[in-house]
């Protein structure tokens, strides 16, 4: 048995044992009247955007008969493990939903995804929709292998006005004023931050932050790099010591390690007044918007950015999070397949109903010149806070998680874990994560 | 046990019937043994689930022996197995013993006990989460300070409510499996007894007891064995947090395996983990005595 036989073999025996355990999370796409099965197929995610993608793949396949799209969606973490083994067995998707970063590299050196810089400049319309900050984030080694299909994410420090008004306090606006409130909060029986512990990523956002105020963007610029010892930049040590002198006050939420972000109830101890504030991601805002819609209109729920800290290189505009997800389109998918996924970037993708969709759910779509239609949201206090954010950052920092490979990605996340329940120092984090570079 | 010993004797005078075990034998091939072959073979590879499979000596086994993480996930497992026997067994023969009687409202609590076996460990741990959790669930929701802990989340205590999870699972399995057991034993052993003077609970540890003798084994080598296999529940209720605390072996090697994308050491935990099991299985096949061949039925 040759060793690409043997590939696909074992490939296909792990695609089946996590078929067993995953055929409960997929649900069914919209029931197209002419999807086939030649159909191009599309996996997506639940929660934040999927209603926005089922009406956009809807309203496509009801105009193209012949170019149809079947969806299917998946939660988030079982889709990174699904998807990735169902690529290596030949068996996925035609757009393949990613986040740019070292996952798409990895698919990328296996051949797995379509080179789409001809595409590009032979649609010079597609290429100039978008933010040029955020298209750059499909680009590897030169050559374009997603575009991005939804909108910009990055992560926010979200708050409860009324709490705030409770303590009379303000939201912090640097690390100290952070600290400080801390004891207010826990005097007055309430949590200052909530935090998904139990997913490791929202304790991730932690370390992001503080890493960039601390030391700037070049910091993890050289880790994604690979640089030998990269993680010794002092900068990351201090910004591990704040998150363990942060939990040591009692910053975050009794429980926060046993409580999922996945199921939302990190943010809905924020709209129940149990915490005060929360760091995640901008998509939460639409989920905010769907659970507690009360608490959006009557302004409980407001937001601001990272606070600085004191002697810190970072620029304080800088922001970290998800530039945008992104479609590949599979470079083991049939010629038709490939021409509707193509087709459909170009004139399904972002179509104005389907830019409308993303604004009225709470979105901010990554492309060029939507002020206006921001302006007129009712959302727009938060669109152009987050439009304004994306602009004006002089850096913007894809989640760690995603920019390095998946090894490196799964030790850091698990050492984090770690640092937070304060099982590991600074420096048996800095050590461990060394060992990992380059693999 | 009995009826099967005959069986087979009478098989094996009757001629070959061999042909019959074929078609387990060809899925036991297909869906054991080759996969156990590839595990081997893939434990000497590099592959990250995506690229070319690459020969890479003993790099895989090196690596996961001398990772603590490894030498954890078996300290974790051992003490689930452990606390779990100690816990699960002695309630399920007293329960088994309980519901083998006849009468009305024992056939009414059995049905009651044995609700958990319908559900799947994905709902049951859903539902413990749900329960456990330290701001939305049980303890909050009642206003009982002693129920408002942090379950899931404190280091020292998530590893004794995992145990009491799976007990909640697998009780009423095993609780069947005795109740079988009890009600093959013949009531004129009970009737000698009762006639010599004997009370119930010197009934239940001269007769009960050791009639059970091979039920207890078999249990004992599914509850051994099979809390190798815990995964599902204890993935969706901890996902082997907080930190490294309930990350046992089978879970180790999934998330070695899909989530850090490293095949070669997962395929080593995997050949660790099918070592442990079948050496654990044959232990306690062993612990069953020599006579094994003998019936403790009468007539048989």
């Amino acid at each position: 048995m040759n060793i690409t036989k043997l590939r696909t073999a074992a490939a296909t025996l792990c695609a089946g044992a996590l078929a067993v355990t995953l055929a409960a999370c997929g649900s069914a796409g919209p029931a197209g009247s002419a999807v086939s099965a030649d159909s191009a197929t599309m996996w997506g995610l639940t929660g934040g955007n999927e209603s926005v993608l089922k009406k956009s793949i809807d309203s496509w396949n009801s105009a193209h008969s012949g170019e149809t799209i079947k969806l299917d969606l998946f939660a988030n973490d079982a889709y990174k493990t699904k998807v990735r083994t169902a690529v290596g067995a030949g068996q996925g998707p035609t757009f393949i939903y990613g986040w740019g970063g070292g996952v798409l590299k990895s698919y990328v050196d296996a051949g797995q995804v379509a080179d789409l810089s001809d595409y590009l400049s032979q649609n010079p319309d597609v290429k100039d929709r978008y933010l040029p900050s955020v298209l750059q984030n499909g680009v590897i080694n030169g050559k374009t292998y997603a575009l991005p299909n939804n909108n910009a994410q990055p992560v926010v420090l979200y708050f409860n006005k009324d709490l705030f008004d409770k303590v009379g306090a303000q939201p912090p606006k640097t690390w100290d004023d952070l600290m400080a409130l801390v004891p207010k909060f826990k005097a007055a029986g309430i949590a200052p931050f909530a935090l998904g512990g139990q997913s490791k990523w929202p304790d991730l956002m932690w370390l992001e932050y503080l890493t960039d105020r601390i030391g700037g963007p070049q910091v993890f610029a050289d880790i994604a790099a690979n640089k030998p010892n990269a993680w010794s930049n002092p900068a990351v040590a201090e910004a591990l010591t704040k998150i363990q002198q942060l939990a040591d006050a009692g910053g975050f939420v009794n429980g926060f390690s046993s409580i999922a972000a996945d199921s939302n109830a990190d943010q809905a101890l924020v709209y129940t007044g149990k915490a005060a504030m929360i760091l995640q991601g901008g998509w939460i805002y639409q989920t905010l918007k769907r659970d507690a819609p009360d608490a959006i209109k009557s302004g409980k729920i407001a937001w601001t950015t990272f606070p600085t800290v004191g002697g810190g290189k970072g620029d304080p505009t800088s922001i970290v999070g998800n530039p945008s997800n992104f479609w590949s389109v599979s470079s083991k998918a049939t010629d038709s397949q490939k021409k509707a996924a193509l087709d459909y970037i170009k004139s399904g993708m972002f179509s104005d109903e389907n830019t409308q969709g993303l604004i009225d759910s709470g979105a901010v779509p990554v492309v060029k010149g939507i002020e206006s239609k921001l302006a007129a949201s009712p959302d727009k206090d938060f669109l152009t806070f987050v439009y304004g954010m994306v602009k004006n950052a002089p850096s913007f920092t894809l989640s760690w998680d995603q920019a390095l490979s998946p090894a490196q990605g799964d030790a850091m996340l698990a050492n984090l874990d770690q640092i937070f329940l304060k099982k590991i120092t600074p420096e048996q984090f800095v050590s461990t994560m060394n060992a990992t570079i380059g693999k | 046990m009995a009826l099967s010993t005959t069986a087979s004797r009478r098989a094996r005078e009757t001629g070959p019937s061999g042909w019959l075990a074929v078609p387990a034998l060809v899925f036991f091939l297909v869906f054991a043994i080759i996969p156990l072959g590839g595990v081997v073979a893939l434990s000497f590879t590099k592959w990250d689930g995506l690229g070319e499979i690459t020969f890479d000596g003993v790099a895989s086994w090196a690596r996961t022996l001398a990772d603590p993480v490894t030498g954890n996930a078996l300290w974790v497992t051992a003490k689930i197995m452990v606390f779990s026997y100690i816990v699960q067994t002695p309630i399920s023969l007293l329960l088994g013993v309980f519901t083998a009687g006849r009468q009305k409202y024992r056939a009414v609590l059995a049905v009651l006990y044995f609700v958990p076996l319908l559900l799947s460990s994905a709902a049951i741990a859903i539902a413990f989460k749900a329960l456990l959790d330290p701001n939305f669930g049980m303890g909050p929701g009642l206003g009982i300070p002693a129920l408002a802990q942090d379950w899931l989340g404190n280091s020292d205590l998530v590893l004794f409510v995992v145990v009491f999870v799976i007990a909640w699972q697998f009780v009423p399995f095993h609780t069947l499996i005795y109740q079988g057991g009890v009600r093959q034993i013949p009531v004129s052993f009970y009737e000698a007894a009762q006639i010599d003077g004997a009370g119930r609970i010197q009934q239940f540890f001269n007769i009960t007891l050791p009639q059970l003798k091979y039920t207890i084994i078999t249990s004992s080598t599914l509850m051994a064995v099979g809390s190798l296999a815990y995964f599902d529940l204890i993935f969706i209720l901890t996902a082997g947090g907080p930190g490294y605390s309930t990350r046992l072996l089978p879970l180790h090697m999934y998330l070695t395996g899909f989530k850090a994308n490293d095949m070669g050491a997962a395929s080593a935990l995997g050949v660790i983990l099918v070592v442990i099991g079948l050496a654990l299985a044959l232990l306690l096949q062993r612990l069953g005595g020599k006579n094994r061949s003998a019936s403790q039925l009468e007539g048989a």
